[in-house]
């Protein structure tokens, strides 16, 4: 059985990339990998998400309601809407920092995340809460949510390789002047 | 062979180079883009350029380039999504009865949803319709192989082929075979041979053409039918099964793996010319089909059209009978759902959840610093309280409809507005009819609406927004940018000469971002008589480097809200019952320190 992982959030928050990572890093383990996620017009502030899934057994990138081992969540909001793909014992890394849509501005709606951070605790009995907001600045880019995120991932032990390999994997892949930013946000509150 | 990561997309080029691809043109659209882009990439790091590749400025254009190098025994693709495909259709036709000397694949991608297009229309009905054979693969490996196939058939034939892939095979990813280089096919192309009773389309020649069509396509039928192209996946006597298509029938084996059961599959990778005695073969003895497809219920006519020729009594169920949803995209969860309601399973109850708190809509819209915004504000401005019609077009700019712009009154497809607004103009003579067209759509196919006009003496104002890119697709170049797909710097086309050109006597060249400016322009210019244009001219925010983001301040700002009402801008956000700006998005415009009446917005390079 492949291990299910959907990872979402807003567009620009860097989720394509953290998908290409942890698939490239699947392939230097010698396993088979597929991915899906969103492309085109919704990249644009709207939801996005990304479906992958390692190892043998899998017949198309998406999977179904109810199976997803991780889900790996950028913001709370979109964590809630796509919590119906986790399995009951599966686990939820989730930024704790909310983006307001530019509707809910115009609206002037009172959405905070706190709604949905209460949610996510009364119905995820694996839940891994990350300060995100904080995180970045600690290490002092907004860039560096996805590498803060990720690694909270690799830490909770769901994905199929541990942080070395990601790390080697983030090396390999991003500019040589990031991979020290990089590298101390992968080991973000270890 | 060596294992990569591709995406269905790049993975479709790659095929394609190995099946020794000489020329690839196309007109981007979501979700076909990438394999014109994978092969550009190819051929910027190959050491010999076998290559031509071209983004052309419609996919009619595109089509028939491609199809005067198959002409010369060229291995040839053009690439498009299923509405461009439309604009290809004149020379579709024709090249249906003229055929090809070299292999040559129309690539076009179908949108199920839609998710990002006007129209949820099947290219295998197309196929169908042009009597083009038609290749539908169903994961990112069979779509690899599949395009080197779809080459093969095409040559041996002498005919174009569609090879038609769904958004979830071209944006899905997946680690596949890929053959080496030294494993790759090279074409050398003989060149073009002169013959008019073969490349003149005539009456005559067409009757004829016609006939060996039908003839080619019967005989086709029976190839595919022993070709494995069409396979039975897990054959039984069953009394019940399952025909399926592309990512459809990954859905199934997915649902049926739900389900823990096992049923006969037809996977139909050839829907035209459909593989008839195979799928005779396959519903002999059995009581019900279920056709799980997405778009027209191509399999599901096909089968009941099979039963009734061979007069067999297995009820074919899909679509028609209301087994499967008429529109829109399936998943894994709705198969699973009309495969167990199918075979009368009693689904396991999913948990039951507290439903969650209300859920924050993230429509997309036009990104912080975009310079669509302030062209859309400026017009709005500038007519306020004017009876006027805004048509709009295809490209970022159809997101102007949104709130609080408001400022799209119709959009039909790619090149419509500047027509529509003649239409409205006709019947309405006393409204201010606006066309908004972006500058790759307008060289794509708006110059010919613009000749209209001036021809037909209308009365209009067309607005070009001109933001030197194709931005909506990702970034391809196009005749105004200076630039081609085989690197080359050329000159560009410059669409104020091109308007002067075709008679229209005021254009006037603005930069949206300075906002008085460009208020007044659209005043002066709109209140001409006859047609005239407004090019609004400001790059697209995503490829210049953002300048410094503004600063509101707060001893200024009076909480007026204007900056956040007026403009809708993803760059100012409410933070404790106040506008702030958001630093990570905001890219320094300076748009909303120029709507601000107080004076509070600064700080960014354009503002002052």
């Amino acid at each position: 059985m492949p291990t299910n992982i959907l990872i979402c959030g807003v567009g620009g928050q860097g989720i394509v990339l953290t998908s290409k990572l942890i698939a490239a890093a699947a392939m230097a383990e010698g396993m088979p990998v597929m991915s899906a996620e969103t492309i085109g017009m919704a990249q644009k502030g709207g939801s996005v998400f990304s479906f992958l899934r390692i190892g043998d057994g899998a017949h198309c990138p998406m999977f179904g309601e109810g199976t997803a081992d991780i889900l790996i969540a950028f913001e709370p909001a979109e964590a809630v809407r796509m919590l119906p793909y986790l399995k009951a014992d599966g686990r939820a890394v989730v930024n704790t920092h909310p983006i307001m849509p530019v509707t809910a501005t115009l609206k002037g709606s009172d959405y905070t995340g706190e709604e949905m951070l209460d949610y996510l605790k009364a119905h995820v009995s694996a839940l891994d809460l990350v300060d995100g907001e904080k995180a970045c600045e600690d290490i002092g880019s907004p860039r560096a949510l996805n590498m803060i995120m990720l690694g909270a991932a690799v830490r909770s032990g769901v994905l199929p390789f541990d942080i070395s390999t990601i790390e080697d994997t983030m090396k390999a892949t991003v500019r040589p002047q990031f991979v020290e930013m990089n590298s101390k946000a992968l080991h973000y509150s270890e | 062979m060596h294992k990569e990561f591709l995406m269905g997309n790049a993975a479709i080029a790659r095929g394609a180079i190995a099946a020794g691809l000489n020329v690839v043109s196309g007109y981007p659209g979501t979700p076909s883009t990438e394999v014109l882009e994978t092969a550009a990439k190819y051929n910027a790091s190959a050491d010999k350029k076998n290559l031509y590749v071209e983004w052309s400025v419609n996919e009619k254009a595109a089509l028939e380039l491609s199809a005067g190098a198959a002409y010369c025994g060229a291995r040839s693709m053009v690439t498009m999504k299923q509405v461009g495909l439309n604009v290809a259709s004149d020379p579709l036709m024709s090249l249906a009865y003229i055929g090809v000397k070299g292999g040559m694949v129309i690539l076009v991608a179908d949108d199920p949803g839609p998710i990002s297009s006007q129209t949820e229309q099947d290219t295998r009905t197309f196929a169908m319709y042009s009597k083009l054979p038609c290749f539908d693969p169903s994961s990112v490996q069979e779509a690899y192989d599949m395009i080197q196939t779809a080459f093969e058939y095409s040559e041996k034939y002498h005919t174009p082929v569609i090879f038609r892939p769904t958004t979830r095979v071209c944006h899905g990813y997946a680690s596949i075979d890929v053959k080496d280089e030294d494993e790759y096919n090279l074409n050398k192309p003989e060149g073009f041979v002169r013959d008019p009773s073969k490349w003149v389309i005539f009456p005559r020649l067409s009757f004829q053409a016609h006939t060996n069509i039908e003839k080619r396509n019967t005989e086709l039928s029976k190839v595919f039918s022993g070709s494995g192209l069409d396979p039975v996946i897990n054959p039984s006597d069953s009394k019940i099964a399952v025909a399926s298509h592309g990512i459809n029938y990954a859905y199934t084996m997915e649902a049926l793996a739900a389900l823990d059961k096992t049923l006969p599959v037809l996977k139909v990778g050839t829907p035209f010319p459909f593989p008839e005695e195979q799928a005779a073969e396959f519903l002999k003895g059995r009581e019900k089909v279920l056709c799980i497809e997405e778009l027209d219920p191509v399999i599901e006519r096909a089968l009941i059209y099979v039963c009734g020729k061979y007069g067999l009594d297995t009820r074919i169920c899909g679509k028609l009978s209301g087994h499967i949803p008429a529109a829109g995209e399936n998943t894994v969860a709705s198969v699973t759902n009309a495969l167990a309601d199918f075979m009368g399973l009693e689904l396991p109850a999913s948990a039951v959840h507290e439903p969650p708190p209300p859920l924050p809509v993230r429509p997309p819209v036009l990104c912080a610093g975009c310079p669509h915004r302030a062209s859309f504000f400026a017009v709005k401005t500038a007519m306020q309280g004017k009876k006027s019609v805004f048509c709009g077009d295809i490209g970022c700019y159809t997101l102007g409809n949104a709130m609080p712009l408001d400022m799209v009154d119709t959009c039909l497809c790619m090149g419509a507005g500047v027509n529509i607004a003649q239409g409205i103009n006709h019947v309405e003579p006393d409204t201010n009819c606006f066309a908004f067209v972006g500058d790759s759509t307008f060289f794509a196919s708006a110059i010919t609406g613009a000749v209209n006009a001036v021809y037909n003496q209308a009365d209009m104002t067309l607005v070009i927004l001109d933001n030197s890119t194709t931005a909506m697709t990702g970034h391809q170049p196009h005749p105004g940018t200076g630039r081609t797909m085989m690197g080359e710097i050329v000159s560009k086309i410059n669409i104020e000469e091109v308007l002067h050109g075709v008679g229209v006597k005021t254009v006037e060249t603005v930069d949206p971002l300075d906002l008085k400016a460009a208020v007044d322009c659209v005043k002066r210019v709109s209140a001409e008589k006859g047609v005239k244009a407004i090019i609004f001219k400001s790059p697209c925010a995503v490829l210049v480097k953002g300048g410094k983001p503004s600063h509101i301040d707060k001893d200024k700002c009076r909480n007026c809200k204007r900056c956040v009402n007026l403009l809708g801008c993803p760059g100012i956000v409410m933070k404790d019952g106040r506008p702030a700006i958001e630093n990570s998005l905001c890219t320094g415009c300076g748009l909303c320190a120029q709507v601000c009446p107080f004076d509070a917005i600064g700080g960014a390079d354009n503002a002052d």
